[in-house]
């Protein structure tokens, strides 16, 4: 019984985060909200009982990489968004296009599912799980993905990096 | 590939009979009844913030005395015998001052940022552990608020959080001061928190738990007959604990990395703005992770609350632990104040090249080594 309502506040939560992000001028408040969105997530998955996942992700998500999102949004100074009239033809196919998208996904879910509930303990949730699982079955993956990070950093060196000047380096 | 077929290829049992195996084992004494739980919680969180809230007061009143007297003047002296009611005036300073709003800085956020930063600072003391447990009539309860079982990534998430006090003070200051030491500041913690949580996977290898009750049990004992089984001395981890005291200087913003509110140089940085309590918190903030941080070293290197246990009296065997705990803390703060008095501080370039390039190498050299020595003694 608790445990339902703390799914249904924190999925709220989570639903009123992400509505909020699309809805608000400055980006600033974006990003908190999406912040928010990472906390409630993180409590959804402790709530499936994936404990280093909840940590890591508000390690990782909330506590990194929406922290270097705000940094972009002080260093750019970026202001609230104008105003623009709302394009007539986004709204005609817009909304039928989201109903049905949520339509299908949902006879998706609906019609895929065998017990419609996970139940708290059927997913790997201790750290020594999670071990073995990313270095025994997914090891492979795990390299590659770190690797694949490493190329993402490499690239974001070469794109920032003045470009060298001869002249310049020899007076200073 | 589902869960079903996971747990079966490992194993040979299913997932949920693992998981209440572990947690058969975790629950070690009994549960109390819910309405006592409740009480005896509540009491727990009420004594721990009071302690927490004072403890950080007189850190304020040992700094200000220590430091005096390594500069060769007294310190605080005037308010009470020793200065002691001194923090009792600057609170009652803080609260009458003017509390100053700047005309045009973004308000929700400026209101908002020191009551993230105090929240996320205080918040961490719900995991730490004080001492073993506390036998009150029938009631047997830890003296910790709650052990999660992940406890140590709880503070490290919550330290991660705190980072958003400092960026969103300065940023929404609308000042270039302000500017500058929130980013400088909130990058500097950002890099040195790596280094920090690199540093203390030395001790979770060796105690195999995340709980930091459990990491304070795998340090009980003694070896070579007298030297206790602290991490630091058995576990060989001296150089992860040093790694982790300069990572947590930087990551408290203290001297002598702390540029981001430096005077001479960017008048007070990411606070410049602030006034009176939302100053107070940002003070109170600052010093609650030290707090923190002295609490954690003491849990995962020096072995916790350990020490001579005597007495004829059970309550007094129970609240001895306290005493250990406290003068562990007590010289940690006190190594804090000192280096503070004494070294200069950092140049940004030379703080950040520090924990990307020396730091953070030598905490996954610290880690490899500790893991090959693990894996071959096992």
């Amino acid at each position: 019984m608790l445990h339902l309502i703390l799914f249904s506040v924190f999925g709220l939560v989570c639903v009123v985060g992400a509505v909020n992000l699309l809805l608000q001028k400055h980006p600033i408040n974006s990003a908190l909200s999406l912040v928010v969105v990472m906390g409630s997530l993180a409590v959804e998955y402790l709530l499936l009982g994936a404990e280093f996942v909840a940590a890591v992700q508000v390690i990782v998500y909330a506590g990194a990489i929406m922290v270097l999102f705000v940094f972009v949004i002080m260093l750019l100074n970026a202001g609230e968004e104008e105003h623009t009239e709302g394009s007539r033809v986004a709204w005609l196919l817009g909304i039928p296009g989201m109903l049905a998208v949520t339509v299908i996904v949902c006879w998706a879910l609906l019609m895929h599912s065998d017990t419609r509930t996970v139940s708290l303990g059927a997913l790997p949730g201790p750290p020594a799980d999670i071990a073995q699982l990313l270095f025994h079955e997914f090891l492979l993956p795990f390299e590659v993905t770190s690797i694949l990070v490493l190329i993402a950093i490499m690239g974001a060196v070469v794109l920032a990096a003045r470009p060298e000047s001869a002249p310049e380096r020899k007076e200073g | 590939m589902t869960s079903g077929q996971w747990a079966v290829k490992q194993t040979g049992m299913t997932a949920t009979d693992h998981w209440r195996q572990t947690t058969r084992i975790r629950r070690k004494t009994n549960a109390l009844p819910i309405l006592t739980f409740i009480i005896v919680a509540v009491i727990k969180i009420a004594l721990a913030l009071f302690v927490l809230l004072t403890a950080v007061a007189y850190t304020v009143w040992l700094e200000r005395k220590v430091v005096g007297h390594m500069q060769n003047r007294w310190g605080p002296t005037r308010v009470g015998p020793f200065g002691l009611l001194q923090p009792a005036a600057d609170g009652v300073k803080f609260l009458f001052k003017e509390d100053l709003t700047p005309p045009h800085v973004y308000r929700p956020l400026f209101i908002a940022a020191p009551m993230i930063a105090v929240i996320f600072a205080i918040t961490s003391i719900a995991v730490i552990p004080f001492g073993n447990f506390l036998h009150v009539g029938s009631i047997t309860t830890p003296m910790q608020i709650t052990d999660v079982n992940i406890g140590l990534l709880v503070v490290l998430g919550i330290t991660s959080l705190g980072v958003y006090g400092v960026a969103l003070s300065g940023w929404s200051s609308n000042s270039k001061y302000s500017l500058l030491g929130g980013l400088r500041a909130s990058a500097q913690m950002i890099s040195y928190e790596i280094a920090l949580g690199l540093s203390l996977i030395g001790v979770l290898i060796l105690a195999g738990t995340f709980s930091l009750r459990g990491i304070v049990e795998a340090q009980g004992g003694h070896f070579w007959g007298f030297i206790p089984n602290w991490n630091i001395f058995r576990g060989g981890q001296f150089v992860a604990f040093f790694i982790y005291m300069m990572a947590a200087y930087a990551e408290t913003n203290r001297i002598p990395f702390d540029l981001p509110e430096a005077e001479t140089e960017l008048v007070a940085g990411y606070h410049t703005e602030y006034s009176a309590m939302k100053f107070a918190m940002f003070f109170m903030a600052e010093y609650a992770n030290m707090i923190t941080v002295a609490c954690l070293a003491s849990l995962l290197f020096l072995g916790g609350w350990s020490g001579p246990v005597f007495g004829p009296w059970e309550w007094l065997r129970d609240l001895e632990p306290l005493v250990w705990f406290a003068a562990r803390i007590f010289i940690f703060l006190f190594i804090y104040i000192w280096v503070r008095g004494t070294l200069p501080r950092f140049r940004y370039d030379q703080l950040m090249a520090f924990g990307w390039k020396f730091l953070l190498p030598l905490a996954i050299a610290n880690l490899v080594i500790t893991a090959l020595v693990v894996a071959w003694r096992a």
